[in-house]
């Protein structure tokens, strides 16, 4: 299955977006998705530290900061 | 430990519940609390307080119950050292730890549905469980309705809704640990419904290989819980769990597990995915309708804090004020209740003084013990500062943003965000800062903390650089119409150059030690709250304790060695005689002024005469062409030697050292003072800008801990990472002593 291009790491702050799939299935995928990363949840871009990375993002209605590389294997449509 | 055959309740929760509050509130104990994830690394253990009156403590006699506060964790799937502790406990693989009798799952009441994913793993265990939903408080304010009544019918277990930093449903609670415990070890699992809904939510192809699995090890005579054996299967890459396979199995129990997860993978289940799913889609079937949500989903005051704190670069700005205004005011705060310590000292000693006649007993008292332990005792006023702005930070939720902040930076040097707190709390003491290594999940990173943490400046080195900075700079100078002095300047120059130096060493290590891939950092950001003061003041009371109990114990029994090396071998019979004369001379009321200052000059020629022939004298004049290079005497040599197994010693052992051999009028006047008045042979004074700077670097730089090597040594499993801290750390502590010397010398 052909991944969609658009991931967490391309939404703005403020900007939206609905999970699709998680890439991989390794640990760091694990954790996503307990995190509550799910397919079909949605997650909002609050802010990004100094540099661009880490990323802060709402989920789940908690707070979650997660690098650049990991949330460019969070793919999402654009709400 | 042992096995102790008290009942007992674990407490399990996700990061930022509160767990650790509850467990002090329950057990009135003194468990580290913050909100960050993962503050509590180690499982603790207290004892359940009985509740309320003492007149039904006495009719009912309630049992003594054990409370074990386990690490917090989003999952049971042992990813992390610290995560595997806690599957450990619950499954009863702890070495030296019973099984609990019943488990309380601590959730974050504003965040029930997250929370409820580590409660869908425990409740599978079988475990007689109870649900406390904390900070309750902020649950209407959140705009939230949970039905507690409903959610306690679908789930089967008792739910009790506490706050524990305000102390409800505490009681509550008790009860019901007290009632399940009562109900019997032998609680029959079918009290808790949900238990076996796993077996319902997850796929059947993978259901059946669990039984397939759990049945052959049954026949290898090995007997696993389905939920062990789920986790095997679904874990499989992961190193953490498959300890509890027997050695001789291992081979066999790859082949069986790998077929197994062939037949799941060709069944159409992949991944981790399809655990999650089932797992929140449970948690989703559970809550429907019990939980009401209006718009508001998150606290908005906490948003708006953070907008400015986790900014790109005023979160930066604001990081290195406040590190500075922290150690701008332990210096000030400070300033009072040290002077009042001395006094008490310098009290102590004249009444002892005037108990006993001068002799060996008393100068063991006034010369070792008093100047000894009173000389690091006065520092303890600075060390409850530091303690209690450092839980301010934890408990606020702050460390968490500061770990955000610094992560990209951090990664750049060979760490990660999440190696902020250990270090962080290694400026109070690298023990738990080492100790807190845990919660990073990525070896490489955890071991580069580890061996950088010892060389931010703890709170023991603190009275170092008080004592050298009080002893050589005036106080008179002082900036911005006096709110800011130099001597808290230097300080923070010396308590930040540690953390400086670490950057090369930790880019270092991480270069040519620990090479490899990139880490996480996926790490929740709590809300903002106000600290508890019950959970600072534990805090500050624990640490100020464990500082009593080392000057009790490890520095008073250097300052007896010390004060024995400089009494010793030579006799004092001639200098006491002439003390009793002086004292009686004092006494008596026709003072004779020409002979007492004759008495003076004689007793303080003498005393440098003795103190410089005694043993500790001669191993200075032995060791001097070592130190001199650092701009040292013998004696200053001997101190930082004395000093090696635990720091603050070099104030004790100059405090011995200073009062043995003091050449002023008064030995109760101070350390610092005395220390302004030390000579070398031809009359320069021995603590100058550059020997003091000297002094304090090589304290910034060396490993000067035996405690610290050995929390290496435990946490490493191995000899090879302590005898490399020490060695590095002396190394870098030698060459930069001898460059602040020599460039200061410049001046």
């Amino acid at each position: 299955m052909p991944s969609p291009s658009v991931t967490l790491r391309d939404l703005r702050i403020g900007e939206q977006g609905v999970i699709v799939q998680i890439d991989g299935s390794d640990s760091v995928a694990a954790r996503l998705l307990e995190m509550g990363l799910l397919p079909g949840e949605t997650v909002k871009m609050i802010g990004a530290a100094p540099m661009g990375d880490p990323i802060e993002f709402e989920v789940y209605g908690y707070r979650i900061s997660l690098r650049q590389v990991e949330s460019s294997r969070v793919c999402i449509e654009k709400t | 430990m042992s096995i102790s055959d008290r009942p007992s309740v674990a407490l399990i929760g996700n990061p930022n519940t509160g767990k650790s509050s509850l467990f002090n509130a329950l057990c009135g104990g003194k468990a580290r609390v913050g909100n960050y994830p993962g503050v509590t690394v180690e499982h603790k253990t207290g004892r359940l307080l009985p509740e309320g009156s003492s007149l039904r403590r006495q009719s009912s006699a309630p049992p003594e119950i054990d409370v074990v506060d386990l690490p917090g964790t989003y999952s049971l799937a042992a990813r992390s050292a610290d995560e595997a502790v806690s599957v450990d406990v619950l499954a009863g693989n702890m070495p030296g730890l019973a099984r609990p009798n019943v488990v309380v799952v601590i959730v974050d009441a504003t965040n029930l549905e997250r929370n409820l994913y580590l409660f869908s793993q425990v409740i599978e265990l079988g475990l007689p469980t109870i649900l406390a939903l904390n900070m309750w408080d902020r649950v209407s304010s959140s705009g939230l309705r949970i039905d507690t009544e409903a959610l306690s019918q679908r789930l089967g277990v008792p739910v009790v809704c506490t706050c524990a930093s305000k102390r409800t449903g505490i009681d509550e609670l008790r009860r019901h640990i007290e009632t399940a415990i009562a109900a019997g070890t032998g609680a029959s699992n079918s009290e808790t419904p949900s238990m076996d809904w796993a077996r319902a939510a997850f796929p059947e192809p993978f259901q059946h290989e669990v039984d397939r699995l759990t049945q052959w090890l049954r026949d290898e005579g090995v007997l696993l819980a389905p939920f062990q054996v789920e986790r095997l299967l679904i874990d499989a890459c992961d190193a953490h769990s498959h300890r509890i396979i027997p050695k001789p199995l291992a081979k066999a129990w790859e082949r069986h597990l790998e077929e197994s997860q062939q037949r799941i993978a060709a069944a159409g289940i992949q991944g981790p995915l399809f655990e999650t799913r089932a797992r929140y889609g449970w948690v989703k079937r559970m809550t429907a309708g019990t939980i009401e949500r209006s718009a508001v989903r998150h606290d908005s005051r906490s948003d708006s804090i953070d907008r400015w704190l986790t900014h790109r670069w005023i979160g930066l700005g604001f990081f290195l004020v406040l590190m500075f205004l922290i150690f701008q005011a332990i210096t000030w705060f400070a300033q009072w209740p040290m002077e009042w310590i001395d006094h008490v000292q310098a009290a102590v000693g004249s009444g002892v003084e005037s108990i006993l006649s001068p002799g060996p007993l008393r100068s063991l008292l006034v010369d070792g013990v008093i100047a000894g332990v009173g000389s690091v005792i006065k520092f303890l006023p600075q060390i409850a500062i530091l303690f209690l702005f450092i839980a301010i930070l934890e408990d606020c939720g702050y460390m968490s943003r500061a770990a955000f902040v610094m992560d990209k930076f951090m990664s750049s040097v060979g760490m990660s965000g999440k190696s902020f707190l250990p270090l962080m709390s290694s400026f109070a003491c690298a023990i738990p800062g080492i100790m807190a290594t845990r919660t990073i999940d990525h070896r490489k990173d955890r071991m580069v903390t580890m061996l950088v943490a010892p060389l931010m400046s703890c709170s023991a080195r603190l009275p170092v650089y008080v004592l050298m900075v009080y002893a050589i700079f005036p106080d008179e100078v002082r900036y911005a119409s006096g709110w800011i002095s130099l001597q808290g300047i230097i300080i923070f120059a010396m308590q930040s150059l540690g953390a400086i130096v670490a950057i090369p060493v930790a880019w270092l290590l991480k270069r040519f030690l620990f090479p490899g891939e990139p880490s996480t950092f996926i790490m929740e950001l709590a809300s903002y709250k106000w600290p508890s003061w019950r959970v600072l003041l534990a805090r500050v009371w624990e640490r100020v304790l464990s500082f009593v109990t080392r000057a009790g114990t490890l520095i008073l029994v250097t300052s007896v060695l010390v004060w024995a090396a400089a009494y010793f071998p030579v006799d004092h019979s001639g200098l006491d005689r002439s003390v009793v004369e002086l004292e009686r001379l004092q006494a008596s009321s026709d003072a004779n002024t020409d002979r007492m200052a004759e008495l003076r000059q004689s007793i303080n020629q003498e005393k440098s005469r003795l103190i410089e022939r005694s043993f500790l004298g001669r191993a200075g004049n032995a060791i001097e062409p070592l130190v001199k290079p650092l701009g040292w005497n013998g004696q200053i040599g001997i101190a930082v030697l004395a000093s090696f197994p635990a720091r603050e010693v070099i104030i004790a052992t100059l405090g011995t050292i200073y009062a043995l051999g003091s050449e002023s009028d008064d030995d109760n006047r101070g350390l610092q003072a005395q220390m302004r008045e030390a000579k070398w042979p031809d009359g320069r004074p021995v603590f100058t800008l550059a020997s003091g700077l000297s002094i304090m670097v090589f304290f910034v730089l060396c490993a000067q801990c035996a405690s610290t090597l050995l929390t290496i040594r435990r946490e490493t499993n191995s000899w090879r990472w302590p005898i490399f801290s020490f060695g590095y750390m002396t190394l870098l502590a030698y060459v930069g002593a001898w460059l602040t010397y020599n460039v200061a010398s410049m001046w």
